[in-house]
């Protein structure tokens, strides 16, 4: 994270023009890092020592630039290229840079998906695998939609500072979102076999708690959007067993739940609703709510009527998965069989997975034919082991 | 995949205040709709009361409510996406107003208009 941070502090010094020339800083920085750190040890801050060597590098570079440009453009206003005396790495600064880049790279010259893409890539330090399992599109087809979204921008040399209330406004949509998939890879990450990665997590509270502090962007959204975020991390504790595989809701501790953070969630969820406004962040906030509500009576009934509405608004493959699972605790097992039948999601491991999960009760061999396939599908080491212990569990009891 | 128009009629319109269970049981068929992908747009409620609803007819005639001639009347639509009408025509079938309260609901293929 500390290098997207970096990133984007120097990129609004420079401008989005210069946006490669401040990743090709900030990575320089971290290989000056590994080699000087790996024979000298790790300095006593380290972070200041990044700091101080990124400003090093971004003063050269543009010591560089300005002598080849008065070479070639003998009339070169005096000053130009920005002068570096204020150049501050102190830590508001950098919150700040960090979320008016996303800001500035959330440009409407670009398609949304494309800003998002952006947005993860730079502000957020994704790799395209990530940025990929966000979208739930190939890496291929990021890698171009990059290509494209940054050829655009470095043609557009505006900066954060121009941007107009009414464009802070229009953009705050896509800015949200962004920070959602970042929460998202945190909370629920495919990648590097790890199922829960915190530091996306905390970066993506960070950033929507910075937006609350802003009149301009303190909007029921960003409240929903932020409630729903600390419901979820109020779990983080409870998800995770200490061979860091992953627990299934049912099967968590409730004590390792974060209680500070369920009053947090319910704080701002009430802040989100002083508007008639619902938005898929509001109705993912109230699901959020109910699961970490004791099973009263009618609980999955909410449940299932918000997935109702969200499917509605917002189809996703895993919101209708998950509907189906709520559909099944409400109507029981074998209507629900029928329910995720329809949805043919026949390459999605969680598909199988769920049908797996409904079968197993009345149906072993088809659980086990459905677990199977899940584990074929799946990428995800930990996944792997969670089902061909299931099955072993399903196979053990159907023998007795 | 073709898009198709599914036009609810009630009959009655006490009808079309539902209670809250058949509000869940409808709102789970649009949901399943929606699951499956194939919800085009959710539509909308036609209010059939007398201050929401008139029938304009030649010569300046103007009635009150679309139900003076016909026992029916439309109380919404939705726009779902189907291989073909016999498709759309299952997903219809499963609605839950035919055991609720009657009524039909006629499904017609959208040719756009471009």
């Amino acid at each position: 994270m500390e290098y997207a941070k970096m990133t984007a502090v120097l990129c609004r010094h420079f401008g989005l023009k210069h946006l490669e020339v401040a990743e090709d800083i900030a990575s320089d920085t971290f290989l000056k890092a590994s080699e000087h750190w790996a024979i000298n040890g790790i300095p006593k801050n380290p972070t200041a020592w990044l700091y101080t060597v990124a400003k090093n590098k971004a003063r050269d570079y543009f010591k560089h630039r300005a002598v080849f440009e008065t070479k070639i453009k003998d009339n070169l206003k005096p000053g130009d290229p920005e002068p570096f005396n204020k150049f501050e790495f102190g830590d508001q600064m950098i919150s700040d840079s960090q979320l008016a880049m996303i800001f500035a790279v959330c440009n409407p010259d670009n398609s949304k998906e494309s800003q998002i893409c952006l947005a993860l890539q730079i502000l957020c330090g994704f790799s395209l695998e990530e940025i990929g399992n966000a979208f739930l599109t190939k890496k291929e087809t990021i890698k171009k939609r990059l290509l494209r979204a940054r050829k655009n921008l470095r043609n557009n040399d505006f900066q954060i500072q121009t941007l107009s209330k009414t464009a802070i406004k229009s953009r705050l949509n896509t800015v949200l979102k962004t920070l959602y998939l970042l929460f998202n890879e945190g909370y629920f990450s495919k990648t590097n076999n790890k199922p829960i990665r915190k530091e996306l997590c905390s970066e993506a509270i960070r950033l929507t708690l910075l937006l609350t502090d802003n009149a301009l962007t303190n909007t029921p959204e960003t409240n929903a959007l932020l409630s729903l975020m600390c419901f979820q991390s109020s779990r983080l504790e409870a998800r995770i067993n200490d061979k860091g595989e992953s627990i299934l809701f049912e099967e968590q501790n409730r004590e390792l739940w974060d209680k500070a953070l369920i009053e947090r969630g319910n704080y701002y969820l009430i802040n989100a609703t002083n508007s008639n406004e619902t938005s898929k962040y509001h109705l993912e906030a109230g699901i959020a709510y109910w699961h970490t509500t004791p099973a009263v009576e009618n609980k999955w009934k909410h449940i299932l009527n918000l997935y109702n509405q969200l499917v509605l608004i917002d189809y996703s493959p895993i919101t209708a998965l998950n509907r189906t699972f709520a559909f099944a605790k409400v109507y029981g097992h074998e209507k629900a069989i029928t329910e995720a039948k329809s949805l043919s999601l026949i390459h999605s491991n969680y598909y199988h997975e769920l049908l797996g999960f409904l079968y197993a009760e009345k149906n072993v061999d088809k659980a086990i034919v459905h677990y199977n396939r899940a584990i074929d599908l799946t990428k995800s080491k930990v996944e792997k082991q969670t089902l061909t212990k299931e099955i072993k569990r399903l196979k053990k009891s159907k023998g007795q | 995949m073709k898009e198709f128009v599914l036009i609810f009629r009630l009959k009655d319109i006490a009808d079309f205040k539902p209670s809250p269970e058949q509000m869940q049981e409808r709102m789970n068929w649009l949901g399943s709709i929606a699951a499956q992908n194939k919800l085009v747009d959710k539509g909308n409620t036609l209010l059939p009361a007398p201050g929401s609803a008139k029938t304009v007819k030649a010569n300046n005639v103007v009635t009150d409510g679309p139900y003076t001639e016909i026992k029916e009347f439309i109380s919404g639509y939705i726009i779902v996406k189907a291989e073909n009408i016999d498709a759309a025509v299952e997903m219809a079938k499963a609605n839950p107003i035919f055991d609720q309260v009657g009524g039909n609901i006629e499904v017609r293929e959208v040719l756009k208009r471009d």
